[in-house]
């Protein structure tokens, strides 16, 4: 049966070395580990903040979908995503994505899959905090980031 | 009828826009589609109008699921309308 991943949605920070501990701590077949964490960008120092809304319910039940996926399509024995959302400064991180497997293939492809499905398909939006005060923008979404997918078909 | 509203949400831009976090709706006759949800929400007034401009780029959730603009309603008990997603 295929791995179950762990999804959290939350306001808080994570902190990634605790996290990786506990998810592998139970299983010591596990020989690689991928991480990704993505990290708030302040564009040239334009920005003091993204907002980041969600969509309470759908956000865990996709992010659930994405992994989900990459655990029945590569041997992945743990697997951790994270996303938050409220208020995020510049060099804050926003998302976390542990994929653990007995040899590197699995966890590399399925970390990034994870992501490249969490992209577009998860509930979230960030809104821009600009530095000068003026109004911020809501962030368009990336035709690059629809073409990711088609890696994985 | 209480127990034939629909609760519709919004996100992002479109919450703004429309100025409202979510409602209870009654669906009117005739809107059977998602495609057609978005054409009555659109004619609904001016905050409406402006919110569902470009209806093509709406994306839809029924009781939590994408949908297609050509799927059918059905009988959800929650309707989500959100720009495209910028998460990640």
């Amino acid at each position: 049966m295929a791995t179950k991943p762990i999804v959290r949605v939350q306001c808080d920070d994570f902190d990634q070395a605790a996290e990786i501990r506990d998810l592998v701590a139970s299983n010591h077949d596990i020989g690689a580990i991928a991480t990704f964490i993505g990290l708030c960008r302040s564009e040239g120092e334009s920005l003091s903040a993204l907002e980041l809304e969600h969509y309470p319910g759908m956000a865990e039940s996709q992010m659930e979908n994405c992994a989900s996926a990459a655990c029945e399509r590569w041997p992945i024995d743990k697997m951790l995503v994270i996303h938050r959302y409220g208020v995020i400064q510049p060099g804050e991180q926003i998302v976390l994505v542990v994929a653990a497997s007995r040899h590197r293939d699995a966890a590399f492809d399925g970390a990034r899959y994870v992501m490249d499905f969490l992209k577009t398909d998860a509930p979230f939006w960030k809104k821009e905090h600009r530095s000068d005060g003026a109004a911020g923008q809501w962030v368009d979404a990336r035709d690059s980031d629809e073409t990711a997918k088609e890696r994985w078909k | 009828m209480a127990e034939d509203k629909v609760k519709i949400l919004y996100f992002s831009w479109i919450r703004e826009r429309v100025g409202l976090n979510d409602e209870l709706v009654s669906m009117p006759d005739g809107v059977k589609t998602v495609a057609q949800l978005l054409v009555w929400l659109q004619g609904r007034n001016e905050q409406f109008a402006a919110a569902f401009e470009f209806p093509e780029i709406i994306r839809v959730a029924l009781d939590q699921e994408h949908a297609d603009h050509a799927q059918d309603l059905g009988k959800p008990s929650e309707i989500a309308l959100f720009p495209p997603m910028t998460g990640g």
